[in-house]
């Protein structure tokens, strides 16, 4: 459904601009084209990445260590993983879901979460091509501090449970 | 020569697969399979979102990006890229190339983290998601405390990354 959107919109635009300025337009595509295919190779990589990471990392291997009592270990694990992982959203949270049915602690499965939305360890490459070393290393290490920062808050926060 | 150099790690992280997948069946196959399912669902976002951006990049001039989210649009600025980051789709390595288009047309850069910052964590679609599968507390409580502390990243990677900023932006013109 996304994708048709998506599609539908990119080429509802492309016919506009063709109907307003052909010359223009193939411009844009060019751009885009460029764009696309100098990104391509870190894309790959990073795909590639992935596959090996979450054929590692099973949800039950996951789940193994972040038991409600699994503590300062439990957390530590939710967030690394949250952080080199790379899961669509309407996966991951009917997984958290899961894991919480299956005795995980709601401060590891939060951490899990945000680090998860937030650190993307495998896309560094990615990021560093658009935003240099530095402020990417800056916005992932905060994002990883602030995630952890936020599950130990919500762990003092009775209504959450 | 320089187009084998480019897909280097693409190409010995696929030698690698095969690899795996005869040695180690088990694991290779599943990391082929991963790899194969996320391949097909990059193919799905990413060439309309590019075709977007190439279009964006021709018609949109720069004055009016420098207008509504370059360094002198202030707080509407900032909510503007805040609202643009979470109503966006996808993964947040998509979220890159938009700001790449944002960086050419020069948006200021507290405002494109702060895009960064929005379109990582407080995106509609997975917020829904939550509140199905963690239950409506769990979700805005989560939120409420993410809001802040995306605002601080930005504004400590801004401040932490003053010097670099004008290459950033150079680096933004040369692709």
């Amino acid at each position: 459904m996304f994708t048709v959107v998506l599609y539908g919109t990119a080429l509802t635009a492309l016919a506009v601009s063709y109907l307003k300025n052909p010359q223009k337009t193939k411009q844009a595509l060019k751009k885009g084209y460029k764009a696309f295919t100098n990104i391509l190779p870190d894309f790959l990589t990073v795909i590639l990445i992935i596959g090996f990471t979450l054929a590692v990392l099973s949800p039950e291997t996951v789940s193994k260590y972040i038991g409600t009592n699994s503590g300062f270990l439990g957390l530590a694990v939710a967030s690394v993983v949250g952080a080199v992982t790379l899961i669509p959203g309407f996966i991951a949270f009917p997984l958290a879901k899961a894991l919480v049915e299956s005795g995980a602690g709601l401060v590891p499965i939060a951490a899990f979460v945000s680090t998860l939305m937030m650190v993307g360890f495998v896309t560094i490459p990615l990021e560093i091509k658009y935003f240099g070393k530095k402020a990417t290393y800056i916005r992932n290490a905060l994002a990883f501090i602030f995630s952890v920062a936020i599950a130990l808050i919500m762990g003092v926060l009775p209504w959450i449970y | 020569m320089d187009l084998l150099k480019r897909y280097r790690w693409a190409l010995l992280l696929t030698l690698l697969l095969g690899l795996s997948m005869i040695l180690k069946p088990d694991m290779g196959f599943k990391a082929a399979s991963l790899t194969g399912e996320n391949f097909l669902f990059m193919l799905k976002i990413i060439p309309p979102i590019f075709l977007i951006l190439g279009l964006l990049d021709v018609w949109v001039p720069k004055e009016t990006m420098i207008k509504y989210m370059g360094k002198g649009s202030g707080l509407k600025g900032s909510v503007l890229a805040f609202f643009l980051g979470s109503a966006a789709a996808g993964p947040l390595y998509a979220a890159f190339p938009v700001a790449h288009v944002l960086l050419k047309k020069e948006a200021s850069l507290i405002n494109v983290f702060i895009f960064i910052g929005a379109w990582s964590a407080t995106k509609v679609p997975p917020f829904l998601f939550e509140t199905t599968s963690l239950g409506l507390n769990f979700a805005v409580t989560r939120l409420a405390l993410i809001l802040p502390s995306i605002i601080f990243i930005a504004l400590i990677t801004f401040k932490a990354t003053k010097k670099e900023e004008q290459s950033i932006y150079e680096n933004a013109q040369s692709f």
